[in-house]
């Protein structure tokens, strides 16, 4: 578990974590990013920029 | 191996491809573009003995710049920034198509207004209108009459930054409702899916439903040509039916894979890690040889 910086509310988080990966707070709808795994430290994921891509 | 990873978003992509890497024993290192600086004679210490680095970049302008470092520092890098310079730039990918004689659709490029309005009144409606940088369908207009044309040209010119006032028209191409996307190493084909949408954008960022799609050796010929247009690496390549042939519309060099992966039976993040084992090993072959 970790808190969002949103909202407050607790995060569920899988095994699996990585540093880099954008979690969803299923409560108020916010994307997270991992900023650490050990123990979880979860930030605001940066906005949608407009040269994001494949 | 040791593998350098570029990202600044960790997506299901290169979570894929950290676990192959790790059930491998693979040293894996992880490098935050946003979190380095990048010396134009010395490389941060994170690049020391990186066997070969993976530009895994979110952000294009990065990936851009970053691989040029890779370059300069003399660490092997995919996709190299030649290859990456030619997949980010839509008009320096449609040229590079054609140049090599590959089917792309038929483009021209206006830095005006007028010149645009004239190039999509010569197309005709509908045509489309692309950015020259993006991705996952974004701002991509499909014209359909005079009007619209009109007004989306007088809000990329007064609104956009100044790579939308590269005007990048298309014919529109008439596609079964669907398009094509293969991965590609080298050239050589690991999987294919379609994408098929109601909406005449079927990119699977958009929600297109994927299947698997088995190549035929058209498909595969332009895949291969395709691939070494741009300049080779670990590429999607994207096609589009048209009648009894196909189009290639776009090459695509931080290519993503997921949507692929659960399409088809083919491990494609092993695939790709076998493609990179075989890469350091032939550059590791080099350094022996010279």
């Amino acid at each position: 578990m970790a808190e969002c910086v949103e909202c407050g509310a607790d995060v569920a988080l899988h095994d699996d974590l990585e540093v880099g990966e954008i979690i969803d707070c299923t409560t108020c709808g916010a994307e997270l990013e991992v900023t650490d795994t050990n123990p979880p430290v979860l930030q605001k994921a940066p906005e949608l920029e407009e040269d994001w891509g494949e | 191996m040791n593998v350098g990873m570029l990202y600044s978003r960790i997506r299901k992509d290169e979570k894929l491809l950290l676990s192959e890497l790790r059930d491998r024993d693979h040293d894996i290192t992880k490098i935050d573009v946003r979190k380095q600086q990048f010396n134009i004679e010395d490389a941060p210490e994170a690049f020391d003995d990186l066997d070969i680095v993976l530009d895994r970049c979110l952000a294009t302008s990065r990936s851009l710049y970053v691989t040029r470092f890779c370059e300069a520092y003399d660490v092997p890098v995919v996709n190299t920034p030649d290859t990456a310079e030619v997949c980010a730039d839509k008009v320096k990918n449609s040229l590079a198509l054609t140049r090599e004689g590959i089917p792309t659709p038929n483009t021209d490029v206006a830095f005006t207004k007028d010149a645009a309005m004239q190039t999509i009144e010569e197309f005709g409606y509908p045509c489309v209108l692309k950015p020259v940088i993006g991705s996952w369908g974004r701002l991509m207009a499909k014209i359909d009459g005079k009007s619209a044309a009109e007004a989306i040209l007088e809000h990329k010119a007064t609104l956009g930054h100044y790579e939308h006032k590269v005007f990048y028209v298309q014919e529109f191409v008439e596609k079964p409702g669907r398009d094509i996307r293969v991965l590609a190493t080298d050239g050589e084909p690991v999987a294919a899916m379609v994408r098929s949408s109601d909406h005449w954008l079927t990119n699977a960022a958009k929600g297109a439903e994927t299947a698997e799609f088995e190549l035929d050796d058209e498909a595969r010929d332009l895949v291969e040509r395709a691939s070494d247009a741009v300049g080779g690496g670990l590429l999607g390549v994207d096609l589009m039916e048209t009648g009894d042939s196909y189009t290639v519309h776009e090459v695509n060099h931080t290519v993503e894979f997921k949507a692929l992966n659960d399409t088809t039976d083919i491990d494609v993040p092993g695939a790709v890690v076998d493609w990179l084992e075989a890469k350091v090993e032939a550059e590791q072959g080099k350094e022996v040889t010279a």
